[in-house]
């Protein structure tokens, strides 16, 4: 395809990419480069409906000053990322230092926002992305296996989990988990230890939230995996079958190649998505038990006074993690393109 | 005796305005007028007679996410928001990023008859004006105490005592309810605790943080204590999921936001015994400090900084209307506890009152406690699990809350 | 059926188990939130008891009988449910056309295009869509502001057709590349322009795949919350944030019951939908849309 083709097709995509993701991108990495002026804090006598008290306050004239000689703040370098709420270089060093044995220094670390964040967000991933699309692997394989009529409403019933609002999605299973809702109920009444609160403990708390990522994405996997299945050719499979394959030698040398290339695809999107986990802890109400780098990022922006320079560093480094996780599935992608000429 | 002689003065003047409003057939301001603030029953009907006076053009925005959208809504020249709802917790955002006027003029000139109560000044300049407050105090259940023939708790110590009781006496495992979420709730109710010890948050005159004292330490360990006596999902209960606790009748003390008894108290969502055995009083105090261990909110409006002199004056006027003692009506009386003259209180609203009363404290009004707060709510349920002492976790605290401040500029 | 397909009594038998398990994990908690959305806010929580939950102890206090539709009057009557509703229609048809129209033209070019820098422009798609959203919407707020853009629905359309932009070129550009070459090429010898190619012969072949990356576009405008939260003033917020204002503050109460009403009534369309398209689901994916 000739080059000016190739731009007339691509620009508006690109254009709509440009204005709204990469330079909001390149803004975000230049933000968290700088950090805010120094504020000049004078005291005064704050009044309303409850009295009057002494406070603090920003000296706005002053500070104007400092705001107008550096108006994108004042350079910071990697100084915020270095910084205590995100690698806490310093303190990682000094624990490194300080600490008898490794165990001791794994609690220290994991005292730190940062690579507690990290120790959940990796095992969420680790654990969610296999389960999703084994899952939805068997998923699709059952459901390819019920008669024609009664697949429309399977598959409605199975994507359930995916197109129910999550914002509500997740607090409705929230509220069943209670140890007084029918869940918690029915978990106690398994376990058969009535004090059992899958809300109080971290442990069942990680679980908890790793079983409502598995459901809420499986169908995601599953969708893509029935498709794939309907193309699955049936002639190479008889001839398998005459070649007096068992069952699940079929599945395994004739079905499962077929859905490698799918299988790519699942990984790449499902990585990326399990390692942004955000929505969960929220409306789980899990960050006593368990945070994620986009719950840093929410908690930098949501709080009285917003932290945008801290936001901008964890968005900087989840860009940077989610590069790394999915490097291999990219450098496959690059080999397949050199192939292709 | 003056003070009489305003109000009258006051009262006469709104009625004026609002003959004058009638007459005119809309508009009792002209300009644009633009409001953006949250969403609950008490700011809809501010802003509804806001409007009515702003005339047709006039808009208002109100919505739960107004803190994330007010700062950079009223940033541009001209700014989007003409005035932001904001409580003394929030005005910190829109005075640091200095988006909001002085209303020295504007008081002088159009609203001369605003109570001096209502307004709220920084440096003696007024920078919003309030029309409503709100505080936690106490919310006990009448019956339970009897039966164990308790007198109505003062302070967290007298709680503990009536828990147990309770406890013992088989008539609930988790009598002492509380939004401890983690996250803002928690950093809310550690602020009140560690008020309550009379421990003072930052360095006199500075940005820094000084919590870790024995005073931090004996707020966190009466949490703790407290907490035993909860049910064991606390950390996850906000204020919503511990009224539904509340109304379930699986709680028989907690303290609790006086805007939110109204429900408590009435026949829906819950039994009749413990609908008509919720009662509520004063704040809580604890320790010997004295101080009761809640801050007192109010809610008010404030006035853009980068609009035409006009717009400033058209929604100055439209606000001050729509906070007018004329919104009184037995629609709106018991919305909230309304600071304007003519509201007459309700039962629910005593709590509130007592905790004025009591002298309690505002909620700081410092432009660095939003980053102490957010540091709070991301520690402490790792002292609350047994995680960490008490020392650690204060520590921890304070290197969060040094490490944000640094990045705002607050310390260098 | 063919003999290849055909399955022993045992394996059926446990497919079919496996299957009755998952649905009923899949469709269980809507079940119950479609069970629990006419009964009063004290059965849904059913703190006291979770049997109140079925039976209605409360509802029957408070309504009378054992089920009320008062969730759905306050969310569609009182609340105004149906503007939102009407806001999410307009949004999600207009971001599935303008996000297929520019992703059919750059996955077609992408897939045709043999040079190093379509690989690099689906790499750096890639990389944009890991960017968390909260801290992209955070960054427009000051922007949109400024040049009056905020708070409409045309401003929040073209943000979503944006985010899902990478997603949806990765799809369309590897179904694309599933559909052989010597078509449109075999047009062009004949004299067509590339545009008139893709015109005549592509656009006719590539309904299912485009329909199957429409379904995702759509449940993508349908359920957000980040995007339209922060970009919609009050009176254009779509379904997603009016639930979310039903849940109520850390300082007043909200109505829950009407947010559980919502929900249930936001899926009822999606049924239709799901029954309406699932043949071009599978089939849009079966010519090979997503390929790694």
């Amino acid at each position: 395809m000739k080059h000016s083709t190739f731009f007339w097709f691509v620009f508006p995509s690109v254009l709509l990419m440009i204005a709204f993701i990469a330079l909001p991108i390149v803004s975000v990495v230049t933000q968290s480069l700088y950090s805010k002026h120094e504020q000049v804090i004078i005291v005064v006598e704050n009044c309303g409906p409850f009295g009057c008290t002494q406070s603090t306050t920003v000296d706005q004239a002053a500070t104007e000053a400092l705001r107008a000689e550096e108006p994108l703040g004042k350079w910071a370098g990697l100084d915020i990322y270095k910084d205590r709420n995100h690698l806490a270089v310093n303190e990682v060093a000094s624990a490194w230092v300080n600490s008898d044995g490794l165990p001791d220094f794994g609690r220290t670390l994991m005292n730190l926002p940062f690579y507690s964040a990290m120790a959940f967000t990796l095992t969420y991933t680790a654990v969610v992305t296999p389960l999703t699309i084994i899952l939805g692997f068997f998923i699709a394989i059952a459901v390819n296996s019920v008669a024609r009529r009664l697949r429309g409403p399977t598959i409605f019933f199975s994507l359930l989990p995916m197109i129910v609002t999550p914002l509500v999605g997740s607090l409705i299973l929230f509220w069943m988990v209670d140890a007084r809702g029918i869940l918690g109920t029915g978990l106690q009444w398994l376990t058969n230890d009535p004090s059992l609160s899958v809300k109080a403990s971290t442990p069942l708390m990680w679980a908890m939230l790793m079983v409502y990522g598995v459901w809420h994405s499986a169908p995601f996997a599953f969708i893509v995996y029935y498709a794939g299945l309907q193309t699955v050719n049936t002639d190479t499979l008889e001839a398998a079958m005459i070649d007096g394959a068992s069952r699940w030698e079929r599945i395994r040398y004739v079905v499962i190649p077929h859905l490698v290339p799918l299988t790519t695809f699942i990984a790449l999107i499902q990585l990326m998505d399990n390692f942004r986990v955000f929505e969960p802890i929220v409306s789980f109400a899990a960050a006593a038990h368990a945070t994620s780098l986009s719950y840093a990022i929410f908690n930098d922006l949501g709080g009285e006074t917003r932290l945008l320079s801290s936001a901008a560093a964890t968005s900087v480094l989840t860009i940077i993690f989610v590069a790394i996780l999915l490097s291999p599935v990219l450098v496959r992608t690059w080999r397949d393109f050199g192939t292709q000429k | 005796m003056t003070i009489m002689k305003n109000l009258t003065l006051g009262t006469a003047f709104a009625a004026l305005g609002a003959t004058s409003a009638l007459a005119g057939g809309h508009a009792c301001a002209e300009g644009r007028v633009s409001i953006v603030g949250n969403e609950f029953p008490a700011i809809q009907s501010v802003a509804a007679a806001a409007l009515e006076c702003a005339g047709d053009t006039a808009e208002a925005n109100l919505t739960a996410d107004h803190q994330k959208i007010n700062v950079a809504g009223m940033t541009g020249n001209p700014a989007e928001y003409t005035t932001a709802i904001v409580a003394n917790s929030s005005i910190v955002a829109l005075i640091n990023e200095d988006v909001i006027r002085s209303l020295d003029d504007l008081v002088a000139e159009h609203g001369a008859d605003i109570p001096q109560q209502q307004l709220i000044t920084v440096d003696g300049k007024v920078m919003a004006v309030a029309f409503m407050a709100n505080a936690q105090h106490l919310v006990y259940r009448e019956d339970v105490l009897e039966q164990i023939g308790a007198d109505v708790p003062t302070s967290y110590e007298d709680v503990l005592a009536a828990a147990q009781q309770i406890r013992e006496a088989g008539i609930m495992e988790h009598p002492v309810g509380g939004a401890y979420a983690a996250g803002w709730n928690l950093a809310q109710e550690f602020t009140n605790m560690y008020i309550g010890t009379g421990g003072e948050f930052f360095k006199p005159g500075t940005a820094e943080v000084s919590i870790n004292n024995e005073k931090g330490v004996e707020a966190l360990e009466m949490m703790k204590a407290l907490s035993e006596y909860m049910n064991p999902d606390f950390l996850t209960h906000d204020s919503n999921a511990t009224s539904a606790e509340w109304e379930a009748g699986n709680v028989a003390l907690m303290n609790m936001w006086g805007s939110r008894t109204g429900v408590l108290m009435d026949d829906e969502g819950s039994a009749p015994e413990v609908y008509e055995n919720t009662k509520v009083s004063g704040p809580l105090t604890v320790g010997d400090s004295g101080v009761p261990a809640t801050t007192l909110w109010w809610d008010g409006w404030t006035v853009a900084k980068n609009i035409s002199d006009e717009d400033a004056v058209a929604t100055f006027k439209a606000m001050k209307a729509g906070s007018s003692p004329d919104i009184l009506n037995d629609e709106t009386m018991s919305q909230a506890v309304w600071l304007m003259e003519g509201f007459q209180p309700q039962e629910v609203n005593e709590g509130v009152l007592a905790s004025v009363a009591a002298g309690s404290a505002p909620y700081p009004m410092v432009p660095f406690q939003g980053l102490l707060h957010t540091a709070l709510g991301d520690n402490i349920a790792d002292y609350l699990q047994g995680n960490e002492s008490a020392e650690q976790t204060l520590a921890d605290i304070e290197a969060a809350y040094t490490a944000a401040a640094r990045e705002n500029g607050f310390l260098q | 059926m063919s003999v290849a397909t055909r399955r022993p009594l045992s394996i059926r038998f446990l497919a079919t188990s496996f299957l009755m398990l998952w649905l009923i994990m899949a469709a269980f908690p809507f079940l119950w939130t479609l069970w629990g959305s006419f009964k009063v806010e004290g059965d849904f929580f059913s703190k006291a008891d979770w049997a109140n939950s079925i039976f209605g102890t409360l509802t029957q206090v408070e309504t009378g009988g054992s089920f009320t539709d008062d969730g759905y009057y306050g969310a569609w009557v009182q609340e105004e449910f149906w503007r939102a509703a009407f806001n999410t229609a307009i949004v999600c048809i207009c971001v599935v056309t303008i996000s297929l129209t520019c992703g059919t033209l750059a996955g077609y070019a992408l897939s045709r295009s043999t040079y190093r820098y379509a690989f690099w422009l689906l790499l750096f798609a890639l990389i944009f869509r890991a960017m968390p959203p909260i801290t992209l919407v955070s960054g427009y707020l000051l922007p949109f502001f400024e040049w009056n853009l905020w708070g409409h629905l045309s401003t929040t359309i073209i943000v979503l057709v944006a985010i899902n932009q990478p997603f949806t070129l990765w799809m369309l550009h590897s179904f694309f590349k599933n559909i052989p070459k010597d078509l449109d090429e075999s047009a062009m010898v004949d004299g067509c322009t590339r545009f008139q190619a893709f015109r005549h012969v592509i656009i006719p072949v590539m309904w299912p795949g485009v329909i199957t990356t429409g379904l995702f576009s759509f449940l993508l405008a349908y359920n957000d919350f980040a995007v339209t939260s922060m970009l919609l003033a009050k009176e254009n917020h779509t379904m997603v944030p009016k639930i979310a204002s039903f849940l109520g503050t850390t300082q007043t109460k909200g109505n829950v019951m009407f947010a559980v009403a919502a929900v249930v009534s936001v899926t009822a369309p999606l049924f239709v939908m799901i029954l309406f398209f699932q043949r071009q689901i599978v089939s849009g994916l079966t010519a090979g849309a997503v390929k790694g």
